[in-house]
């Protein structure tokens, strides 16, 4: 007893400096919630190992696209470093069949964004997702305590729509925003995948906040085809697609905060947030700091264009922002 | 208790057929039985296309294989690939050179269904007993009558059985119509989001009436235009009256 208080008191001590550290190195860094931004991040503080970790395997699963993958990774490599024992499950599917596998103890945890949780597993209507981040977690986490799953802390970056434009035709018509593209957008089509049509937080909501009429709407999947083969002028990208690291492609801005927020938090299971304890918790915080959407998207065009493995993709994370050694 | 509610799911489904409600989303009205003829007229409209293009280059290509007695490989290579080739990749990669859109869908669809005839033709060919078309030479038929007054009708069963294969394929897969601008019956499954959890099942069950009874159609017509004696024997059994047959399971069975 008494020596299990006396670490308990130490590993506080050791969060709260490291915490004080960590914070005392983002200030050069240059400020605001972008933490490390640019290329992998500033560099962090190094994971440290937590003292006689539980060594139950905690399974990370992740859903069917890149970005999952990488995030899988990351956040199983990070708490490895910490010392547990984790292993990856990731391509479990859609987010309903990610879910299951979380409530059915499968797999231990996974990354889930906020509108899509709270949308698709608490039953909130789309345009009634908040569009701040911090109601939308909180939201998310009251509803997951319910189905007694733990809603880890977001990430600083968000994964929502993101219509983008050829960077050449948008400077052309003048259009840098959603409210220019209201206000210009008339003689313009506008491509999404097929649900975004109807959608409220899509082409309707879109309508009553900016006036946006497009001539034309092409339900399709595909993004950069769309724009390259000048099918529709107009392509909902998500925020975070590796592809907008390329200069040919420009985001509009959503000047008016419509879109819902898809911040990332890791869903945990009742089991594994015993396992991993707050130390654990505090490892994943540590690594999503640096996670901005540039940052993010830089991850994903490693793995979407440079078709490196996400594996590998989230090992250099880690080590470039200094996880790791 | 649980088949209560799956009878409840689908009378909730079958409304969302036949009358329009807000959608799950919000603001729009989705539904009813106006939305729902107008996917089924594209539907429809897009695997028939497809057919028909898979039949016009399939058949002829299959069934000269087949009189040549040559080109095994090529016959049963395209149908292996086109087994394997999943149809949404096809859709994203027929962009380049058939936009977004019907012309895309149309394609995609023409490749599933081009195998299933092409193969069918060419056994069907094959299997005409050597016997019969050396006795119709030796009447003294040139080479494209042996094939139209010998072959083609004694292939027929196996043509007609390839074409229904290719219309169930197709009626079935023209669902991912939506991912390409096509507004299918697959849009209800496809925007399940907006059309709540009735979205799918409505779909479902829509696409798998209109495809049941397109295999029957090809299944009638191909029979018209099959000989007599070579009609498939639950055919027979079944012109001979429905007494006869389940009887005989009947007596297997006891």
């Amino acid at each position: 007893m008494n020596r299990y208080l006396r670490r308990s008191i130490l590993t506080l001590v050791a969060v709260l400096a490291s915490l004080a550290l960590a914070a005392c190195g983002e200030q050069p860094g240059g400020g605001g919630d972008g933490g490390g931004g640019g290329e992998g991040g500033a560099p962090g503080q190094v994971i440290q190992r937590v003292p006689n970790a539980p060594q139950q395997e905690i399974t990370v699963g992740s859903k069917d696209f890149e970005e999952q993958f990488i995030l899988g990774e990351i956040y199983a490599q990070a708490l490895r470093a910490a010392g547990y024992n984790t292993k990856t499950d990731l391509d479990l599917g859609d987010a309903q069949t990610a879910y299951k596998a979380l409530q059915g103890g499968e797999i231990d945890m996974y990354p889930e964004y906020l509108g899509t949780a709270l949308t698709s597993f608490y039953d909130v209507k789309p345009e009634d997702v908040p569009s701040e981040t911090t109601p939308a977690y909180q939201q998310t986490k009251d509803a997951a305590a319910k189905d007694k799953v733990a809603a880890l802390a977001p990430t600083p970056f968000q994964n929502t729509f993101a219509p983008t434009m050829l960077t050449e035709e948008a400077n052309r018509l003048g259009i840098a925003s959603l409210s220019d593209l209201g206000a210009k957008g008339d003689d313009l089509s506008y491509a999404g995948f097929p649900e975004f049509e109807q959608r409220a937080d899509g082409l309707p909501g879109l309508e009553q906040t900016y006036g946006i009429k497009p001539k034309d709407f092409v339900g399709t999947e595909e993004k950069t085809e769309v724009l390259d083969q000048d099918e529709a002028d107009v392509v909902n990208f998500f925020s975070t697609d590796g592809e907008l690291t390329l200069p040919k492609y420009k985001a509009l801005a959503d000047d008016k905060t419509f879109f819902p927020r898809y911040n990332v938090s890791l869903l945990v299971g009742e089991d594994a947030t015993r396992v991993i304890g707050p130390q654990g918790m505090k490892v994943i915080e540590q690594v999503q700091k640096p996670m901005t959407e540039e940052v993010m998207q830089e991850l994903n065009s490693r793995v979407v264009l440079d078709k490196e493995q996400p594996e590998k993709v989230a090992a250099a994370y880690l080590k470039e922002s200094g996880f790791v050694k | 208790m649980t088949v209560l509610a799956v009878i409840t799911e689908f009378v909730d489904a079958l409304r969302l057929i036949v009358e329009s409600r807000e959608a799950q989303t919000g603001d729009v009205q989705v539904g009813g039985l106006g939305e729902f003829a107008y996917f089924t007229g594209q539907h429809l409209l897009v695997s028939g296309v497809a057919l028909g293009v898979a039949v016009a280059v399939a058949l002829p290509v299959g069934l000269y294989l087949g009189h040549q007695n040559k080109g095994e490989f090529v016959a049963v290579s395209v149908s292996n690939i086109g087994r394997s080739v999943p149809s949404l990749a096809l859709l994203g990669l027929f962009i380049a050179f058939a936009g977004i859109g019907f012309g895309n869908v149309a394609l995609v669809l023409c490749l599933i269904a081009v195998p299933p005839i092409l193969t069918n033709a060419y056994v069907g060919v094959r299997q005409v007993d050597p016997d019969t078309v050396d006795a119709a030479k030796g009447m003294g038929m040139t080479g494209l009558e042996v094939m139209r007054k010998v072959e083609l009708p004694l292939a027929a069963p196996l043509i007609t059985s390839g074409l229904r294969l290719a219309t169930v394929a197709v009626v079935a897969t023209a669902t991912i119509g939506p991912l390409a601008d096509t507004l299918t019956l697959g849009r209800p499954i496809i925007n399940n989001n907006v059309y709540g959890e009735a979205g799918p099942l409505a779909g479902a069950i829509a696409v798998a009436v209109i495809t049941l009874l397109a295999d029957q159609a090809v299944r009638i017509a191909g029979r018209a235009v099959t000989p007599k004696g070579l009609r498939l024997r639950s055919d027979q059994e079944r012109e001979s009256g429905p007494n006869v047959p389940s009887l005989k399971r009947g007596a297997q069975t006891a």
